[in-house]
């Protein structure tokens, strides 16, 4: 077929776009993101369950363009399994290159699965302050 | 999979009959329209040709059509043309919000040079007030520039009445034809217009080719130096297949127009109907009937229009949105804001826009593709769940 608006993005990127995972809420999570992009104004929520400061389950919800369903589908299974620690490891360039690369003007939409993961462990945090984790 | 395309106000595909006239002008008529000798002269009648055709459609004389390389040329030229030759006697410019960027830039332009730029605002529908223009008037003011139909929700604008008011201020008024012209009927006398700019690939001629009127004694400085052609308002050797086509184009519109407007007034109310009927939460932008025969434009709720477009060409079927996430400037549609749109609501706006090509067939393929295209974007989206 002809090139179209989906050749714009990856494979991989698309493949995320038309099958999203982890989309949806998590009742009672133990930390919640909640972030609007200052660049076109998309929303992006995401929810985490921590057991033993690993994170278990994560979901989003977006209202976004193809780029930041991708991201935010990519990031919740990225951080699947891993601890608090490694998961504020994760960056968006990390998310873009695990979706084989976004166009250059839609890189912004991965900073916001990016914040939108800071803004679930930072919520996380603070619920459970002295609980688990010594601070640095 | 056949694809539906419902894009036609970005640009129409070219009408075969077109291309046949263009081809001769690719091929063995190939002559300089500028060259004294028959090779040129050839070339220069089919030119002269067609400017005859398209002044007679609009109702204006032949000396009063530029040819250009298409709307956006026509446009600056109106506005700059207008600017540098009236300095003079004012530097007061009047317009309005939903203008096209070909308008729109050129005026910013200006305004870094030290015009005085007003910008109107428009109701809910996107119709500017003759009586506002009037009262913007003052005696610094030298164009008046109001779009014939706007492109994005397919208004279409009180021209004649603001041609009126314009002539009684003896102000020079310029409208943008491009979404009108071999669409619903423009005279330029009816219009009471000094400019106007059409282009060819609007309605079903080629791309690259487009036209000014400039009615006589309207002072307008060239907008290419150079050579002698177009009476010396646009130097540069004329595209002659292009100008070709543009004629050809314009016969066919012109006798098929009527009949066409109908059916697609006809496909729009189908397609309006049947989407307000089918998803909920959603508006249709623009005026309910003063509106371009051939365009849809509608706001879904809680979902982004870039997400839309890619699943809608999943599904093969062609359309545009005023998302700021579509843009490669990241800024939602103007035009939609300037309607008092919300940024969310001009975020999920869907534009369809209809052509010769469009079958009822294709109206229902929409209709059955979108709703569950927008439920799953909801179940998405976090927009949604904030409301209940
Ligand atoms: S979310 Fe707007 S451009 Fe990606």
């Amino acid at each position: 077929m002809a090139p179209n608006i989906r050749s714009l993005y990856s494979e991989k990127v698309m493949e995320h776009f038309k099958n999203p995972r982890n989309v949806g809420e998590i009742e009672n999570p133990d930390g919640t993101g909640h972030v609007g992009n200052p660049v076109c104004g998309d929303i992006m929520e995401l929810y985490i369950r921590v057991n033993d400061g690993v994170i278990t389950d994560a979901k989003f919800k977006t209202f976004g363009c193809g780029a930041a369903i991708a991201t935010s589908s990519m990031v919740t299974e990225m951080v699947k399994g891993k601890t608090i620690e490694e998961a504020l490891e994760i960056s968006n360039h990390a998310v873009a290159e695990a979706l084989d690369g976004l166009p250059p003007i839609k890189m912004h939409c991965s900073v916001l699965a990016e914040e939108a993961l800071k803004s679930a462990i930072d919520d996380y945090l603070n619920n459970s302050q002295g609980m688990d984790l010594e601070s640095e | 999979m056949k694809r539906v395309y419902l894009d036609y106000a970005a640009t129409t595909p070219t009408h075969p009959d077109v291309v046949t006239a263009m081809l001769p002008y690719l091929n063995d008529t190939f002559g300089n329209p500028s060259s004294i000798h028959s090779f040129g002269q050839e070339a220069k009648g089919a030119i002269e040709e067609a400017r005859e055709t398209i002044a007679a459609l609009i109702g204006a004389k032949n000396d009063e059509i530029v040819f250009t390389s298409g709307g956006t040329e026509a446009d600056n030229f109106a506005i700059k043309g207008v600017a540098y030759a009236n300095e003079h006697r004012g530097n007061h410019i009047i317009t309005n919000s939903i203008e096209h960027h070909a308008v729109i830039e050129p005026l910013k332009f200006l305004e870094r040079r030290g015009f005085k730029v007003t910008y109107l605002p428009v109701d809910q529908y996107g119709m500017v007030d003759p009586q506002g223009v009037r009262k913007a008037v003052s005696e610094k003011t030298i164009l008046i520039s109001v779009m014939h139909a706007n492109n994005e929700i397919g208004t279409i604008e009180p021209i004649a009445e603001i041609g009126r008011i314009a002539k009684e201020m003896g102000v020079y008024f310029h409208t943008d034809a491009a979404q009108t012209i071999g669409h619903i009927p423009i005279k330029v006398n009816e219009l009471g217009v000094d400019l106007l700019a059409i282009s060819a690939h609007k309605l079903y001629g080629p791309k690259g080719v487009g036209a000014l009127y400039v009615r006589k004694g309207t002072k307008v400085a060239p907008f290419m130096h150079g050579g002698e052609q177009e009476r010396r308002r646009r130097a540069s050797t004329e595209n002659v297949p292009g100008i070709v086509g543009f004629g050809k184009a314009m016969q066919i519109a012109q006798n098929e127009m009527g009949t066409e407007a109908e059916r697609l007034t006809l496909l729009r109310g189908g397609l309006i109907e049947g989407l307000l009927e089918r998803i909920d939460d959603i508006q249709l932008n623009g005026h309910p009937r003063k509106r371009l025969p051939n365009n849809v434009n509608v706001s879904v709720q809680f979902v982004e229009g870039e997400s839309m477009l890619l699943n809608l060409d999943m599904e093969g079927i062609a359309a545009s949105t005023g998302s700021a996430c579509s843009s490669s400037s990241l800024e939602p549609s103007h035009v939609l804001l300037a309607l008092g749109l919300p940024h969310e609501q001009a975020h999920g706006s869907l534009r369809f826009t209809l052509g010769r090509e469009t079958t009822e067939e294709e109206i229902e393929r929409v209709l059955e593709v979108l709703p569950p295209i927008v439920a799953k974007l909801r179940s998405m989206s976090p927009l949604l769940k904030s409301r209940v």
